[in-house]
């Protein structure tokens, strides 16, 4: 059972890496970074049936972190999308020499 | 020494003790001895400065207010004496009356037989591993004397500068200036080891810039201040390193531990006392200009006359005599650095002199004659006759500071005269003076007094004091085992002819300035005076001291001859036998090393006989000089420019020392300075910083380019990277 399970987390990981990477919308670009937490999650669940209870705890944690992170990202895309009245990442190329 | 003991009950004390543990009766008598408030001798200058100076940068604040605000500030609207006059008038000479007292009365209580300097500690000052360093001070009958002098000549020169210094806008400031030099003259003087002398050293060397400079927006004077500090400073390189030293073989600097362990432990003519003594006498050419760093002090006549007399006359340039004498033990023990001392003392004494002979201005004249006169000094302290050299150094303070002062007075009333001239007018030059005598009589008695001490005529001050120093030359050319005997035959011979020439260029001042016809001009002349009370009162007291300081030190053998008035003249040797506690240990190593001075001239003749000759012969100059020089047409200096070839070219020009000094040191200095500058700092530092900061702006530049503000770029980046440390680690293990 484990090697599904760790290939599926795999899969999902690299289509999420390939997201952040690719796509230019900042909201599919946050969906994206929330896929690679929740492939991280999927190997935690996996290996914790091998290693003990620890990678179900990890987790819980994980998913507070990416809670946090969602409301402060949203906000930030939301104040982002004020200012410019787009959500289009190669719009925001200020920051740079 | 527990509170007020007097020596009865010292005395008393000692007949109840065991005899076992009973120090010798004259010591325990000795150490019972209270001076009178030492610390506060020294203290009260130091208040006259903070006060004084208060009030200067008050003054100072005021003034520049008033700039700012467009209106002219001028302490001398209103009132004649301004407001800020009142309280320097009262504070500078006041600080300066007390400590006076307060010294005389320390003077006049020291007991007879006080064979210990009396040394009161005050705090720690440096505690450093073994190094033990006491901010004290000590009292002994050499210090007493120097503080005698110290505080009442220049008391007098600060009475003295009251009248004369009356229209300076800067008065506090001057008179703050001045009281912090007494200061540190007296801790000089007063210092208990070297380390606290070589503070007063270099107070005194500060004080020297700060009053040469005192007119500082003139380029000239502020450029003389700073030659004084330099020059200095290159004398003072020695005085630390012979500190060094001193403290590397004896492990203090606390003169009476110096002292004892340099009798009991080095041997006479040994390496280390022959360096340390040699840098001391560098570090003492320097203070009191000798030949070759002598070139300072003819400049620092840029300062206000009355400076000249106190500080270039009278005190600090005797600092480093007095430091030669203090050391007297060490230089005893090193014939070498004696007869080193002696020569440049005598060198310096006939090269001041010769070019004194040729120079026009009138403090110049007295500057090259100082400077002879610490050469006579300088030869005393070489030939271990440090009594006479300090003898010399007592008189030599009364009359060169009347002979200052009373320029000061000549000087003060041709400024008067120059306001009113038709022409340009230098009021030093003595070719614009001439025939003064007959608007300042008084001037004119008193600073013939003085020259006819400084030629060495009897019965004036300085004849008993070059007198002695001539003769113990002599007696110590023929002591019976001295090496350098024929050597200091040499200097015998030169010192008499230097006598001479001291005698003449003496009598060339007083009759360029005080005789013959005025050559002021008529418009300047009918302004000249004399100087106000305040002024000529200083003199009298001066010219008193000039007349009768020689008295203090009459020798035995003189004593009973004419020059004694057949034994009329009191307190015979009495210098002499008053510093014994400080002089005898050095004595008595000459001695042993040299055999007892022949006291026998090398021509022949007694001690009397060679007194008569000398006085005699300097009378003779005075009087043929004064009558060859009085029928001389002098020409007024706007029509002269001075000899025009030969030696008396040479003589005017000083030797060209100044010029030798320029073209060896200064050019040099500045070449290699100005090739440092171009090619150390601006090629090879400033090359370096700028290639340093040229790498990283390139590199910068190239790392700037990966920031392209594109999220997804730098998210590919980050992934490769972690794909690449991660493939690293995993498959490169």
């Amino acid at each position: 059972m484990l090697t599904p399970a760790l290939l599926l987390s795999a899969a999902l990981f690299v289509i999420g890496t390939l997201g952040v990477i690719v796509r230019r919308n900042a909201i599919i670009i946050f969906l994206c970074i929330e896929l690679q937490l929740n492939a991280v999650n999927l190997a935690f669940v996996a290996l914790s049936r091998y290693t003990g209870i620890e990678g179900q705890l990890y987790v819980f944690f994980v998913m507070t972190v990416a809670a946090a992170e969602a409301a402060v990202g949203l906000a930030i895309i939301i104040s982002i999308f004020r200012h410019y009245e787009t959500v289009n990442v190669n719009k925001f190329n200020v920051l740079k020499w | 020494m527990t509170g007020v003991t007097t020596v009865e009950s010292a005395v008393t004390a000692l007949a109840g003790t065991p005899p076992l543990t009973a120090p010798p009766l004259a010591v325990q008598e000795a150490a019972s001895w209270e001076p009178v408030l030492p610390g506060l001798i020294v203290l009260l200058p130091l208040l006259g400065f903070a006060i004084n100076g208060f009030l200067a940068l008050r003054a100072a604040a005021v003034s520049s207010a008033a700039v700012r605000s467009g209106s002219e500030w001028d302490p001398f609207a209103g009132a004649a004496t301004p407001a800020t006059h009142r309280l320097p008038t009262l504070v500078g000479p006041g600080v300066m009356l007390i400590a006076f007292v307060l010294a005389l009365l320390n003077f006049i209580g020291m007991p007879d037989d006080l064979q210990e300097p009396v040394v009161r500690s005050y705090w720690s000052w440096i505690a450093t591993g073994d190094l033990r360093i006491e901010a004290a001070l000590q009292l002994d009958q050499l210090s007493a004397v120097m503080m005698l002098v110290v505080t009442g000549v220049g008391f007098l020169i600060h009475v003295f500068s009251v009248g004369y210094m009356k229209n300076d806008v800067g008065y506090p400031r001057y008179f703050s200036y001045l009281n912090l030099f007494v200061f540190f003259m007296l801790v000089l003087v007063m210092g208990s080891g070297y380390a606290t002398m070589f503070v007063g050293w270099e107070g005194v060397g500060l004080c020297s810039y700060l009053l040469i400079g005192y007119w500082f927006s003139d380029r000239e004077k502020s450029d003389a201040g700073k030659k004084a500090f330099i020059v200095n400073r290159i004398g003072d390189v020695g005085f630390l390193l012979a500190m060094f030293l001193i403290y590397q073989a004896f492990g203090t600097f606390d003169f009476g531990e110096v002292f004892a362990g340099a009798e009991g432990g080095l041997a006479t003519g040994g390496a280390t006392v022959t360096a340390i003594t040699l840098l001391l006498m560098l570090g003492a050419a320097g203070k009191s200009a000798q030949v070759p760093l002598h070139v300072w002090l003819p400049d620092a006549m840029a300062g206000p006359t009355p400076v000249s007399a106190l500080i270039h006359a009278a005190t600090m340039v005797t600092a480093g005599v007095y430091m030669v004498a203090r050391s007297s033990v060490l230089y005893a023990l090193a014939p070498v650095s004696q007869a080193i001392v002696a020569g440049v003392g005598v060198l310096t004494a006939l090269i001041a002199a010769t070019i004194a002979i040729q120079q026009y201005d009138i403090k110049k004249v007295l500057a090259y004659s100082t400077v002879s006169q610490l050469g006579f000094m300088f030869l005393a302290a070489g030939i271990g006759a440090f009594t006479a050299a300090i003898f010399h150094l007592v008189t030599h303070a009364f009359f060169k500071a009347l002979l200052f002062l009373g320029a000061g007075a000549v000087i003060h009333s041709m400024h008067h005269a120059a306001h009113h001239a038709e022409r340009h007018l230098d009021e030093q030059d003595m070719r614009n003076m001439g025939g003064l005598r007959k608007y300042m009589p008084l001037t004119c008695a008193l600073m013939w007094i003085a020259t006819l001490a400084i030629a060495g005529i009897w019965p004036f001050a300085g004849f008993f004091s070059k007198d002695e120093i001539i003769w113990y030359t002599a007696a110590w050319a023929g002591a019976e085992s001295n090496p350098f005997g024929a050597l200091y035959a040499v200097y015998w011979g030169v010192a008499l002819i230097t006598a001479l020439m001291t005698a003449f260029y003496m009598t060339r001042l007083m009759i360029m300035t005080f005789h013959g016809a005025n050559r002021t001009g008529a418009a300047g002349a009918a302004h000249l005076h004399e100087a106000p009370p305040v002024m000529t009162l200083p003199l009298i007291a001066l010219a008193a001291l000039s007349v009768f300081g020689g008295w203090i030190n009459v020798p035995e053998a003189l004593q009973a001859s004419f020059a004694g008035l057949f034994g009329a003249l009191p307190m015979s040797e009495w210098l002499h036998h008053w510093l014994e506690p400080v002089t005898h240990a050095a004595a008595e190593i000459q001695v042993a090393g040299f055999g007892e001075a022949a006291y026998s001239a090398p021509l022949g003749g007694g001690e009397v006989t060679w007194a008569l000759v000398s006085t005699v012969a300097a009378a003779l100059t005075v009087a043929v000089s004064a009558r060859l020089l009085g029928t001389r047409k002098y020409v007024a200096a706007a029509a002269d420019s001075g000899p025009r070839a030969g030696l008396g070219r040479v003589l005017h020009d000083k030797w060209y020392f100044d010029e030798a000094y320029d073209a060896v040191i200064v050019r040099p200095l500045l070449r290699l300075s100005r090739w440092c500058w171009r090619f150390i700092d601006d090629v090879i530092i400033d090359g370096f910083v700028n290639t340093t900061a040229q790498f990283a702006r390139l590199a910068g530049w190239i790392m700037s380019l990966f920031q392209t503000g594109q999220v997804n770029m730098y998210a590919f980046v980050l992934t490769v990277g972690v794909l690449l440390v991660l493939g690293t680690t995993v498959f490169l293990r």
